[in-house]
């Protein structure tokens, strides 16, 4: 019986042997992908001199005072916290200025509109780590050292450019009709921009923030070099700090670190389809 | 609720207006209207220049600035002039010459290696079969990761004391580090260009393949002339992100081997750190900043110029294609 059914299987799909490579590739790389995480997670329950006599085994005994130590402790929650403040500033201060600008120059026709529109696309191909020693010169210069702003704003500033392109590329497509009709309804500039376009755009201005967010969240320079005092350490900055001292108790640091995956993963959950759909419209469409 | 009444307003406002009037009031409205839309674009533009041109534009020139002078960074504006001493010094040092080169083998090691991969697996994943949304998931979770939580996990990983047997090591020995370093960056990036081909290959219309299968093209044939061609504008940008993240790589870096051992793994933004927050050499230090500068930026013009000019037709033929 399973010889006609899988004869049957072979008529639609000629070649089961394929599906089978697939399966044995996918899976192959699904473990090395998901392997060095489960390794993380099993170190956090050891304690080092199990992490080195039996690295890949299940703990025994299962120690559990490496998570719980980091749970009670208050510096990984005020990391949390530090991070989830500048993430949303970030996202915040980037989609409110881009979708302003973006909102010009979809919807206007000026001169200089392609010049500048350029110059904020130039900022794509910017690399960050130039402007970082200039930035603390000048960031010091304004007193914003060991300020949550004095990440906020050059975070919010180099993300302008990915901002402005996707949500111009999203404004431009709302039919100009839309606005047509508002403005014969008396409706102010901006409150078209307002009131109609940006509800609009919600799927847009989502993926934006989305991609803002997980920026902040996982950037380690600007951070590492702003935060002299541990008040605003962020996860990252926190996480390396922690390995620093704690250099000498791996299976400590195992934990720290999975519990630091813990709130990028979920987020990563409850956001998939903006992040995934936010890279693929930013690179496919250029 | 307020938009018919002030439709009402209006039109009531030039019933009654004599012929000349209207005309005269058109001009003022029309030089009024023009200052208002000046107004709008100004207001709407001014907050996203003023913090582009302060935080990213403004220090590029600042670092190009300062890079002609020796300064420690202290004490207002730099003040003693050396010319071009900083490039001087960074084109002779043997550090900058390993840093380029590391970044020549990461880019070539990511264009051989890392790259193909990424593009195999989204195209067995583009086809049909069970679970493959949740390996598209896995795949793409470690991107999500900060490059401090992959790095500090595989330092661990690679640990002489705690690691797993065959890679112990790999990270202290300066002939190995770069693979090392290399197979990190790997786990983390390759889901993320993955994503990107597998939104490419989605737009590559099924009819072209179902043809090309008809006319008797093999798989490979098919794959060869018709999906590689329509992905190209997708793989370019890819390379580009690629080429352009290796060029700024630092945290990687820092967290696995703080550019070490001896500088093997030393990258030209681990230097610029080092010579700009460690030793205090700011001067110097922006000149580093201002080679990585030019570098992207040559890059970045050649690139657009000679290898995605093609793209706006190729954009053209996808977006014909989805619509």
């Amino acid at each position: 019986m399973s010889q006609v059914m899988r004869a049957a299987h072979a008529g639609r799909r000629p070649r089961p042997l394929r599906t089978m490579l697939v399966y044995l590739l996918v899976i192959v790389l699904g473990l090395t992908i998901v392997l060095p995480v489960i390794y993380g997670v099993l170190g956090g329950f050891k304690n080092t001199a199990q992490l080195s006599t039996n690295g890949l085994g299940l703990p025994h005994p299962w120690v559990v005072s490496n998570y719980s130590g980091i749970i009670k402790s208050g510096t990984f929650w005020r990391a949390v916290g530090s991070s989830t403040v500048i993430a949303v500033g970030t996202a915040l201060i980037a989609v409110a200025v881009g979708a302003c600008a973006a909102f010009v120059f979809a919807r206007f026709a000026f001169r200089g509109r392609e010049f500048l529109a350029m110059l904020f696309a130039i900022g794509l191909m910017f690399p960050p780590a130039v402007a970082i020693l200039p930035l603390f010169v000048l960031l010091r210069t304004f007193d914003l050292l060991d300020n949550p702003l004095g990440v906020v704003l050059p975070q919010a500033a180099f993300f302008l450019p990915v901002t402005i392109i996707i949500l111009r590329s999203f404004f431009r497509q709302i039919p100009r009709e839309v606005e047509e009709a508002a403005t014969m309804d008396g409706c102010s500039t901006f409150r078209f921009f307002w009131s109609i376009l940006l509800p609009m755009a919600r799927p847009a201005l989502a993926t934006v923030s989305v991609l803002a967010i997980v920026t902040s969240w996982n950037n380690f320079f600007l951070p590492l070099v702003v935060f002299n005092n541990s008040d605003w350490w962020t996860i990252p900055v926190a996480l390396q700090q922690f390995k620093t001292e704690y250099s000498t108790d791996y299976a400590r640091v195992l934990a720290y670190t999975v519990m630091a995956m813990v709130p990028a993963l979920a987020f990563y959950a409850v956001a998939e389809r903006q992040l995934i759909g936010g890279f693929t419209t930013g690179a496919v469409k250029g | 609720m307020a938009r018919p009444g002030l439709t009402d307003e209006r039109s009531r406002g030039t019933a009654t207006m004599s012929r000349t009037e209207l005309l005269a009031d058109g001009g003022n409205e029309r030089r009024r209207r023009r200052l208002r839309r000046w107004l709008t674009i100004t207001l709407f533009l001014l907050p996203a220049l003023v913090l582009f041109m302060l935080l990213v534009l403004a220090p590029i020139v600042i670092a190009g600035y300062a890079s002609f002078f020796k300064w420690n960074g202290l004490g207002g504006p730099p003040t003693d002039y050396v010319g071009l001493d900083n490039f001087r010094t960074l084109l002779s040092d043997e550090v900058f010459h390993q840093d380029l080169w590391h970044a020549v083998v990461l880019v070539g090691l990511s264009l051989v290696v890392q790259l193909p991969l990424a593009l195999g697996i989204a195209l067995l994943l583009n086809q049909r079969f069970r679970g493959r949304a949740v390996f598209r998931v896995v795949f793409f979770a470690p991107y999500v990761l900060s490059e401090v939580i992959a790095g500090v996990l595989f330092t661990i990983l690679f640990d002489p004391e705690t690691g797993v047997k065959f890679a112990q090591g790999w990270l202290a020995d300066p002939n190995t580090v770069l693979y090392a370093l290399f197979i990190v960056l790997t786990w983390k990036y390759f889901g993320f260009h993955m994503i990107i081909y597998l939104a490419g290959r989605q737009n590559v219309p099924q009819e072209l393949l179902d043809a090309a299968a008809t006319d008797g093209a093999t798989g490979w044939q098919q794959f060869r002339h018709v999906t590689l061609p329509l992905l190209g504008p997708t793989i370019r940008i890819s390379v580009f992100l690629s080429i352009i993240g290796v060029i700024q790589l630092f945290d990687m870096v820092w967290v696995l081997t703080t550019g070490g051992p001896v500088h093997g793994s030393e990258t030209l933004a681990v230097t610029m750190f080092n010579f700009g927050f460690k030793r205090f050499q700011v001067g110097y230090a922006s000149a580093i900043s201002m080679s990585m500068f030019v570098i992207s930026l040559v890059f970045a013009l050649i690139y657009q110029r000679f290898v995605m000019r093609r793209d706006v037709q190729g954009a053209i033929t996808v977006m014909g294609n989805q619509g």
